[in-house]
C-alpha cells in the first residue's frame, strides 16, 4: 500500500460512513430525536453557528490555558524530581494520586473553592492533563546517557550547563510526546469540568450547549456541538504534532 | 606520570571490582589493559579519570590532579549528541569551559583533521557510519589537548575492516603526537598491535596479573611481523593459563 492511499483512506472511510448514515436515516425514517441525519446536523449548525462557535471558542480557551499550565507544571515538577531524590520521593505519589482520582469526583469541590469560573475550569482540566507531560519529561531526564553525563563531568560542566546543553535537549522528544497526549486530555478535562459546572451560571462552553440541547430535545444541535468537539480534538492533536516536528527541527539545526 | 598504588574498589552492593591494583603510567606510554569482561577494566579507567573514588589505595599524579579537560575519554559507544553536527560535538569540551567558538575554530578543525574528518564537520551523527562516529568521538577527546587519553573498548562494536583502519590511524596519531594513552580491550590482537605495554587483568577480584612490554619494530606490515605474532602467542598462552586454573 502506498503513502497517498494511506492518506486518503480515512477520508474515504469517513465519507462512506456518513453516506451510509444518511441513507439509513432516510430509508428507515429514523426520527431526528433518536438519530439525526448528517444533513440535519449541518442545518442545525448553520441555524445556530453564532452560539456554537462562541461555545467552541470558550472551550478551546480553557483547553489551551490548561495545556500551557500542564506544560509548565509538568516540566517544573519533572525538573525538581530530576534534581533531587527527596523531591522525587515527595512528588511522585501525589502526582499519581491526582492522576487516578476521577476529575468528576473533585471538580465540584474545585468549583466551590475557586470562585473565579474560568480559573476553576482551567484547574480541573490541568489536573486531568498534566500527568503525561510530567511522567514523560521525568523519564526523558532520567534517561540521559550516563557516558555523556560523565563527559560533562570530566570537562567541569556546571549543573546549569548539564541541564541546558544535555538533559533538556535529550528529554525534548519525551516532553513533546507527553505534550501531545496532554493536549487531547486537556480538551477532555475542559469538557468534563463544564459538565460538572453545568448551568452554574458561568457555563458557556460546548459541554454546556450539549446539556442544554439535551434538555430541550434539540438532538441535531447536540450532535452539531459533538462534531465541533471532535474536530477540535483532531485539530489540537495535529497542531501539537506539527509543533513537535518544528521544535525537534529547531533543536537539530544547532 | 600517574601512580596507582594498592587501589581497591568495592561497590555499595558488595561487588569487589578491583583488589589492590598497583601500576605506573609514564608520559608517552601506550598501555593496553587486557582482560575478560567483568574483570574491572572499566572500573580502573573510571577511577583514573576521577569519575569514581577508590575504596582503598591512592592514585597520584606527578604534576598535580588533572584539571577539567586534561583527561580525554573515549567510550565504547561514540556517545555523540544526535542533535549536534560533528564540529559542534567536537567543540563541546571547549564550550563547557567557556571557550569562544571563534577563538577555538582552529582547534576544532585540527582535531577533525587528525581523525580524517575535515569534510564531515557539518554532518549530523545520523549521517555518519559507525567508524566515522567513533572518529568524531576521538576528535572530541583530543580537542582539549588532554594530558591523558582514556579509551574504553572504543573499537569493540565496529566491523573488522573499520577496526583495523582505526587501529592503524590511532597508532599513527599516537606516534605523531606523543600522547599518553590507556586503552581497554578484550582483544589480544588489538592489545598486541597497539600498545607499548600490555597489562593483563584477571577477574574476581580484578587485579593486574602480568605486565608485558612490547617492542615490535614499526614496520609497514606490523600485523604479520614475527615479533607481533610471537607476542600474540605469548598473550594467548598466558590467558589460557589464566582460565585453566
Ligand atoms: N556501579 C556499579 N555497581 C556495582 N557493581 C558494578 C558497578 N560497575 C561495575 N560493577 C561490577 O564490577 C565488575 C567489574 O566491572 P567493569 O569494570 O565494568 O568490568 P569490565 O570493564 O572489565 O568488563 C563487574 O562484576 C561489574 O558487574
Ligand atoms: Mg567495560
Amino acid at each position: 500500500m502506498n503513502k497517498t492511499a494511506e492518506r486518503v483512506m480515512p477520508i474515504v472511510f469517513g465519507i462512506a460512513g456518513i453516506a451510509l448514515w444518511q441513507a439509513s436515516v432516510w430509508k428507515f425514517q429514523v426520527p431526528a430525536y433518536v438519530l439525526p441525519s448528517p444533513i440535519a446536523i449541518v442545518q442545525a449548525y448553520i441555524s445556530d453557528y453564532g452560539t456554537l462557535n462562541a461555545a467552541l471558542l470558550s472551550t478551546l480557551t480553557v483547553t489551551i490555558a490548561a495545556l500551557l499550565a500542564s506544560a509548565a507544571l509538568g516540566v517544573a515538577l519533572a525538573l525538581a524530581m530530576a534534581a533531587s531524590d527527596l523531591a522525587r520521593a515527595a512528588i511522585q505519589p501525589w502526582a499519581v494520586i491526582l492522576q487516578v482520582t476521577p476529575v468528576v469526583a473533585i471538580a465540584p469541590l474545585i468549583i466551590i473553592w475557586v470562585n473565579q469560573p474560568f480559573l476553576a475550569l482551567v484547574v480541573c482540566a490541568t489536573i486531568v492533563a498534566f500527568f503525561p507531560v510530567l511522567s514523560n519529561t521525568a523519564a526523558g531526564l532520567a534517561a540521559t546517557p550516563r557516558d555523556l553525563l560523565d563527559l560533562f563531568r570530566l570537562n567541569g560542566a556546571t549543573r546549569l550547563q548539564t541541564l541546558m546543553l544535555l538533559r533538556l535537549p535529550a528529554a525534548l522528544p519525551f516532553f513533546l510526546a507527553g505534550l501531545r497526549i496532554s493536549g487531547t486530555l486537556a480538551l477532555v478535562g475542559a469538557v468534563v469540568a463544564e459538565f460538572v459546572a453545568g448551568s452554574g451560571g458561568f457555563a458557556s462552553g460546548l459541554a454546556y450547549r450539549i446539556l442544554e440541547a439535551g434538555y430541550r430535545l434539540q438532538i441535531p444541535r447536540m450532535f452539531a456541538a459533538l462534531v465541533l468537539l471532535g474536530l477540535a480534538g483532531i485539530v489540537i492533536y495535529a497542531a501539537l504534532g506539527l509543533f513537535s516536528h518544528l521544535m525537534l527541527r529547531r533543536r537539530d539545526a544547532a | 606520570m600517574i601512580k596507582v598504588s594498592g587501589v581497591s574498589k568495592r561497590f555499595p552492593n558488595g561487588t569487589v571490582a578491583l583488589d589492590a591494583v598497583t601500576t605506573d603510567i609514564g608520559r608517552g606510554d601506550f598501555v593496553a589493559l587486557l582482560g575478560p569482561s567483568g574483570c574491572g577494566k572499566s572500573t580502573l579507567l573510571r577511577l583514573i579519570a576521577g569519575l569514581e573514588r577508590p575504596s582503598e589505595g591512592q592514585i597520584t599524579w606527578a604534576d598535580g590532579a588533572p584539571k577539567p579537560g586534561e583527561i580525554g575519554f573515549v567510550f565504547q559507544d561514540s556517545t555523540l549528541m544526535p542533535w549536534a553536527s560533528a564540529a559542534e560535538n567536537v567543540f563541546l569540551p571547549l564550550k563547557l569551559r567557556r571557550k569562544s567558538r571563534a577563538a577555538t575554530a582552529g582547534d576544532v578543525q585540527a582535531a577533525l583533521a587528525q581523525v580524517g574528518l575535515t569534510d564531515f564537520a557539518n554532518s549530523k551523527p545520523a549521517a555518519l557510519s559507525g567508524g566515522m562516529k567513533m572518529r568524531v568521538s576521538i576528535a572530541r577527546a583530543l580537542v582539549s589537548r588532554p594530558k591523558l587519553l582514556l579509551m574504553d573498548e572504543p573499537f569493540a562494536a565496529l566491523d573488522e575492516f573499520t577496526r583495523h583502519r582505526l587501529q592503524e590511524d590511532l597508532r599513527d596519531l599516537w606516534r605523531r603526537s606523543g600522547n599518553t594513552i590507556i586503552f581497554v580491550t578484550h582483544s589480544i590482537y588489538e592489545a598486541a598491535y597497539l600498545a607499548t605495554r600490555v597489562q593483563v587483568m584477571s577477574a574476581r577480584p580484578g587485579r593486574i596479573s602480568a605486565t608485558i612490554a612490547c617492542d615490535i619494530a614499526d614496520t609497514a606490515d606490523r600485523r604479520t611481523a614475527p615479533d607481533y605474532i610471537a607476542l600474540v602467542k605469548q598473550l594467548s598462552d598466558m590467558l589460557r593459563l589464566e582460565f585453566s586454573t
